[in-house]
């Protein structure tokens, strides 16, 4: 009985040749593409929960299109812009990480990898400065949260036409949304810097310079999701309002 | 593997190791770079256009260029142009779900309450 379950057993271990491949799969190739698949599932929970709050954006845009209208052109166009710029910016150093990794650079990995960082901090910090461009006009829902602007524009320098008292009222709404969406992005960028920071130092250890990459590119796979998000809430809140129907 | 001379990514139960032929492929830093320039030039394409009276197609303009720049980047970014077909309709399926669940949401909100809210 001894040496039956000694072969078995050194048979069921023969395959694995390196230290990443776990033993309940037949080969690399096989843990890779369970790994993929895995994480592609956990991306379309996401894409559930962020179609949620795009499918409350698009019916009460439709329910109060002139409070709506308003409300999103007090963004600022040329701030999301280049916000949308250092997030692709990022993304493309994501990539070029999920390469290096393959290629086994070690240097280049991590060097993409504080780069992807460091511009989804840019990223965080513009949201920043116009989270607080809000909370100085009394846009952010809430006690605080003002009309003014809406029902007597003119008196605060907007060319807009004023909104009646109760139609004024809907702004809250969209910057209802607009908070919650972007602050969940936000929220999502904020993890992916945690795991960019623990990334790095294992990369800087050298754990994917020799063949093992599964993190990597799951990483980058989400990474490069949350960039997708903002392509689509770039456009819904500050742009498709600059030419409203009358 | 003779029968990978055939398919390429198609199901193969036969193929207990790897039934996908889940390969491993490369994207090389100058295809990223050409995705990367292309998602800029998308993003110059969509404030402009923004700015220009379209009437009812400004809205159908800049969704239709984010939904362009995000299949890019899906394909390419996140390699899913040379993944298994099984993660082909992964990604496929949860695509049409979600239009399935916004156009059944939205035809019983556009339905009822006329004028109510």
């Amino acid at each position: 009985m001894d040496s039956v379950l000694t072969t078995a057993e050194h048979v069921e271990h023969e395959h694995a040749s390196l230290p990443q491949h776990r033993h309940h799969f037949e080969t690399e190739e096989q843990q890779r593409e369970a790994g993929s698949f895995g994480m592609w599932l956990f991306l379309l929970t996401e894409i559930m929960f962020f179609g949620g709050m795009f499918f409350a954006y698009l019916l009460y845009r439709n329910w109060y299109y002139p409070a709506f209208a308003v409300a999103s052109n007090q963004l600022s166009v040329p701030l999301g812009a280049f916000n949308t710029v250092m997030l692709i910016t990022s993304g493309f150093c994501m990539a070029v990480g999920v390469w290096a990794a393959e290629m086994r650079k070690k240097g280049l990995l991590v060097l993409m990898l504080i780069l992807t960082t460091f511009f989804g901090l840019v990223f965080i910090g513009v949201k920043g400065i116009e989270y607080h461009e809000k909370y100085e006009n009394h846009h952010i829902p809430g006690a605080d949260f003002s009309v003014a602007q809406f029902v007597n524009p003119a008196a605060y320098g907007i060319k807009e036409a004023p909104l009646s008292p109760d139609m004024a009222q809907h702004t809250e709404i969209y910057f209802f949304l607009y908070f919650a969406m972007t602050g969940m992005h936000a929220v999502h960028m904020i993890i992916g810097i945690v795991l960019l920071f623990w990334l790095i130092r294992r990369a800087n250890r050298g754990d994917f310079s020799s063949g093992y990459v599964a993190p990597i590119e799951n990483f980058g796979l989400y990474w490069h999701f949350v960039d997708i998000v903002w392509l689509f809430l770039f456009p819904l809140l500050y742009l498709i309002n600059r030419h409203p129907l009358h | 593997m003779a029968h990978e001379a055939i398919h390429t990514d198609a199901n193969d139960a036969s193929d207990i190791t790897n039934p996908e032929h889940a390969q491993h492929h490369i994207v090389t830093p100058l295809q990223y770079l050409y995705v990367f320039a292309t998602l800029l030039f998308f993003t110059g394409v969509t404030v402009w256009a923004a700015y220009i009276p379209f009437g009812i197609f400004n809205p159908v303009i800049a969704l239709g260029i984010a939904s362009f720049k995000a299949t890019v980047v899906i394909l390419f970014f996140m390699h899913a142009a040379y993944q298994s077909r099984l993660i082909k309709m992964t990604i496929g399926a949860g695509f049409f779900m979600f239009l399935v669940l916004i156009t059944m949401t939205m035809s019983d909100y556009i339905s009822r309450s006329w004028g109510l809210w």
